[in-house]
């Protein structure tokens, strides 16, 4: 632009000649570009302004598919809310692992917090006398803390995340493994004691299909997220300091705040889980869930939740969650080897990835 | 490269009386981890022994499980520091052998406990449970309590999808006990009765053991026995059979002796398990380490094993005849963990 | 000019280590107007302005607004303060629709139990008021507000930026470098922005390095050189070519040779 500014430039009247032909041109500034887009252009952009629509549309083929293969046996509602079930656990571990990757984040200790506010609830209700709502409460102001932890070494101290909770997540876990003496909490012994603990492992049963209250809870976890995320200044701001920190910051949102209210929430939902974690297992494992993290991570990728953050619905976690459920349900019904499982998973993982760039190319 | 010192080597002496020839003697043990009970009951029993014999017994542990590197550390630490004897649980089977092959030249006695390495001479002795007979006896016994084994459908509850000694051991055997040709002995799977339902995978704990059984009863909810790898695995299976109902249609056995494993025996979550003896494999090989540095005599395989057999005994509340057990209440004196 | 200055600033100092960024300079935007800031890459402008839109801390020297001595520790209290400013990176979130960006940080919350307590934002009111300001702009050939930001065209993103500063009662704006990022026609449609927002009776503050445009719009320029004022123009009187001679030390302004 400098050349325009040369000592040969006089004096100019207001507007430059050269500018005025813009006048005869078309002066909207905010025109869409509304050139007919082609099909697949068109589906990027429905999925560029819907990310949460991939994992719906996986979902549903999936639970077609397998229902083709496996038949009836799939399809029951046994089965179907058998899966449910299985996947209630690591569904409420995406959900607190969302709320890190939508600042992009990621939490490696979700699980290992997870366990260890299970051991500590059932030490203290199980062997010590405490109240189970004590008890309980004990393990959510544990579970927060534990997150608030991680989310002071990520604000205050500059650690990246994913150091951070690499890190934590071997300190939790040896704390669970010498409160627990690496020994389970028997599942008798907490029907004496504190059944309280096993509420979310109950439920009802209708046409076939067995809801427990656990698979309720997850979902009622993701509608409160959701909600948080979607309706309140707070889940606006997690979005934008995820999205973009600095612009965040200089719109005048205190991002450090956001950040630990975040990784303490986290650490909250972190220690539901292990409630309804007791319920699920029937006992209190401290061996259980180690690749627990993982699997949230996977949960929250397949569901179109962008790594880079600030992109996608929390909602996009718990379709990543029901998918892996199906995937494992169908492939083991249709008599397919652990070994495949896995590998089947693994591709799936690369699949959302590629298309969450893919979606993302829209706005570059 | 020191990381003796973050190991937080714990070194317990002789006491006054015990052997004093022997108190110039250092042992080593080296186990997977320290908090899981089944190394600390090891731990406990090669502590007592040492103290006995007045053997200068150092302990060290790997983080986790698979913590290769901390092992390797600790066996230099222990040829450095002129031990007799290595006590050890290889957390790999393949990639430890190199560096106790340092310790033997160093003319270290090397005795693995519980995992033998790969190939098992890359050590001077194993003591080890027979996992393979750990599951042939439960075999039988499920074989027996039934009475009608033609009319058997089996869920077998492994450990994870690498098959490694334990899980093909034990699940062959237990098989092979209970009368199914088992083909391949290495291979989990290629059996063709139709009496086996399937198998799953549990890693060896209860969350693992319930989505297992869970799974498992998908395919056939008939399921009457249930072979589970340990009994962490077996109360998750137990609690997968409580939820819909079919607790008392199904037998599970386990392999294991943990404490909480033979309460579950007392409690009629599992109907037989096999009990091994950690202790026993420690207070054994310190023994061993002791006749060696007394005059050079190494320890000689059980016969029929490439290995020492440390021995397993039945639990179960409900004896069947042919079959020596014992009951839970006396399994819960000699129990680990 | 005459009138109390609504933003100035008496012998600003800021030192990096040994570079000093701010020698002394001085600052003065009179009410209504368009003051362009001028001068060469390194000339303490960036740091000017950082310092009074709260962005640094001086280490010597005052800052007035509206007469009253004003000391902000972040932008967040230069914006509590009314100062507005649109930075080159537009501190907008990509991802976030239109109407979430104009409230960041002031969203509006729903009347009643639902407000307090469930802190629900009044979606409807948020969009009616954002619709509102755009319009007055007349940028409201935005049809979807809901519509995420990284979706718009450069000048758009820097309409929905300049409303955003203009929206909340702000007594000054700030557009560090509004057009440099622009094509022609855009550049065009932002110069008239910024005309509209002054016509409203807000002063702006206009850093660019695009003479053409700081030609066309400023009432006054501040021609900045190693770290202060070195003179203020009046465009009417001055040529193009008189600017970047001040600004480069190619010439001094009359009456002013101590400089």
């Amino acid at each position: 632009m400098g050349e325009t500014a040369g000592s040969s430039v006089q004096n100019e009247p207001r507007g430059q000649d050269f500018e005025q032909v813009l006048g005869q041109s078309d002066a909207r500034l905010a025109r869409f570009e509304d050139r007919p887009p082609g099909l697949i252009a068109a589906l990027q952009h429905g999925l560029h302004g819907n990310p949460t629509l991939v994992p719906v549309i996986v979902l549903v083929v999936a639970i077609a598919v397998f229902g083709l293969i496996a038949g009836g046996k799939f399809f029951s509602p046994f089965n179907l809310t058998l899966i449910l079930q299985q996947v209630s656990i690591i569904g409420i571990l995406a959900a607190a692992q969302s709320l890190i990757v939508l600042t992009a984040g990621i939490d490696l200790s979700v699980a290992a917090i997870m366990v260890l506010m299970s051991v500590i609830a059932g030490n203290l209700a199980v062997f010590m006398g405490v109240p189970t709502v004590l008890a309980l409460l004990v393990a959510f102001a544990g579970g927060s803390a534990a997150g608030l932890m991680n989310g002071f070494f990520v604000t205050k101290v500059k650690l990246p995340p994913f150091i951070t909770t690499l890190g934590t997540w071997s300190i939790f876990f040896a704390l669970n493994l010498w409160l627990s003496g690496a020994q389970s909490i028997r599942s008798q012994d907490i029907d004496r004691n504190a059944p309280l603990l096993k509420f979310w492992g109950e439920g009802f049963a209708f046409f076939g299909a067995r809801v427990t209250y656990g698979s309720l809870l997850m979902i009622a976890v993701f509608l409160v997220l959701w909600y948080l995320l979607n309706r309140t200044a707070w889940g606006r701001h997690v979005y934008a300091v995820g999205d973009d920190r600095e612009a965040a910051e200089l719109a005048g949102i205190q991002a450090d705040r956001v950040l630990l209210s975040v990784y303490g929430l986290s650490g909250f939902v972190c220690a539901i889980a292990a409630w309804a974690s007791i319920g699920r297992v029937g006992s209190i494992s401290p061996q259980s869930f180690y690749e627990g993290n993982l699997q949230s991570i996977t949960a929250v990728v397949v569901g179109g939740i962008s790594l880079f953050g600030g992109r996608g619905s929390i909602l996009g976690a718990l379709f990543g969650a029901l998918i892996v459920g199906v995937f494992q349900s169908g492939l083991r019904l249709a008599n397919v080897d652990v070994l495949w499982q896995v590998f089947a998973i693994g591709w799936l993982i690369i699949l959302a990835v590629a298309i969450d760039q893919w979606i993302r190319k829209v706005s570059r | 490269m020191h990381k003796a010192a973050l190991m937080g080597a714990s070194v317990i002496f002789a006491s006054a009386f015990g052997g004093a020839a022997l108190a110039d003697v250092g042992a080593c043990l080296i186990t997977k981890t320290d908090t899981n009970p089944f190394f600390v009951k090891m731990k406990e029993g090669a502590s007592a022994k040492a103290a006995e014999m007045g053997i200068a017994l150092s302990t060290y542990a790997g983080k986790i499980d698979g913590d290769v590197e901390t092992q390797i550390a600790a066996v230099e630490s222990c040829i450095a520091a002129g031990a007799k004897g290595i006590l050890i649980t290889p957390s790999d089977s393949r990639a430890l052998a190199p560096v106790v092959g340092k310790a033997r030249e160093a003319n270290i006695l090397v005795i693995a406990l519980d995992t033998p390495f790969e190939p098992a001479d890359a050590a001077d002795a194993t003591f080890a449970t027979d996992n393979f007979m750990a599951g042939e006896m439960i075999g039988k016994w499920a074989a027996a309590k039934m009475g009608d084994p033609a009319g058997a459908k089996i869920a077998l509850l492994d450990l994870n999808p690498s098959e490694v000694s334990v899980d093909y051991l034990r699940d062959q055997g237990f098989l092979q006990g209970f009368g199914i040709d088992i083909k391949d002995p290495k291979d989990i799977g290629d059996e063709d009765d139709p009496r086996v339902v399937g198998h799953d995978v549990t890693n060896g704990n209860e969350e693992g053991g319930r989505t297992a059984m869970e799974n498992l009863l998908q395919k056939d909810s008939g399921v009457n026995l249930v072979y589970t790898i340990n009994e962490p695995a077996a109360a998750g299976a137990y609690e997968a059979l409580k939820a819909v109902g079919l607790e008392h249609q199904a037998l599970i056995v386990s392999v294991d002796g943990g404490c909480p494993g033979v309460q579950n025996v007392a409690d009629g979550v599992i109907g037989a398990t096999a009990m091994q003896f950690p202790l026993l494999m420690a207070s054994n090989g310190i023994e061993a380490i002791a006749a060696y540095a007394a005059d050079g005599t190494k320890p000689v395989n059980s016969e029929g094993l490439d290995f020492v057999n440390t021995g397993v005994t039945l639990v179960t509340d409900a004896p069947v005849e042919g079959l020596p057990s014992i009951s839970s209440e006396e399994a819960l004196h000699q129990c680990w963990g | 000019m005459s009138g109390q200055p609504i933003l100035s600033a008496r012998g600003l100092v800021k030192r990096y280590g040994r570079v000093t960024a701010l020698d002394h300079a001085d600052f003065e935007l009179m009410p209504g107007e368009i003051l362009a800031v001028i001068g060469d890459n390194g000339a303490g402008k960036t740091s000017l302005i950082k310092a009074l839109c709260g962005a640094v801390q001086p280490d010597a020297g005052e800052i007035f607004l509206d007469g009253r001595l004003v000391r902000f520790a972040s932008p967040r209290e230069a914006q509590a303060a009314g100062i507005a400013t649109v930075y080159q990176t537009l501190a907008l979130s990509p991802a976030l629709s239109i109407v979430d960006n104009m409230f960041m940080g002031r969203e509006i919350r729903k009347p009643g139990l639902a407000g307090t307590l469930l802190r629900a934002l009044d979606r409807e009111a948020m969009r009616a008021f954002a619709r509102e300001k755009l319009s007055d702009l007349g940028l409201m050939t935005i049809q979807n507000i809901d519509q995420p930001v990284e979706t718009l065209s450069g000048g758009q993103r820097q309409g929905v930026a300049v409303a955003r500063a203009a929206a909340f009662g702000s007594k000054v704006i700030i557009l560090d470098e509004p057009t440099a990022a622009l094509g022609v026609k855009e550049s065009r449609r932002v110069l008239e922005l910024i005309l509209d927002v002054k016509a409203r009776g807000i002063p702006i503050i206009l850093i660019s390095h695009n003479m053409p445009h700081v030609f066309e719009v400023a009432d006054r320029i501040h021609v900045h050189r190693l770290g202060r004022r070195l003179c203020v123009i009046d465009p009417k009187t001055h040529t193009m070519s008189d600017a970047v001679a001040y600004m480069t030390g190619a010439k001094t302004p009359a009456g002013m040779e101590a400089a």
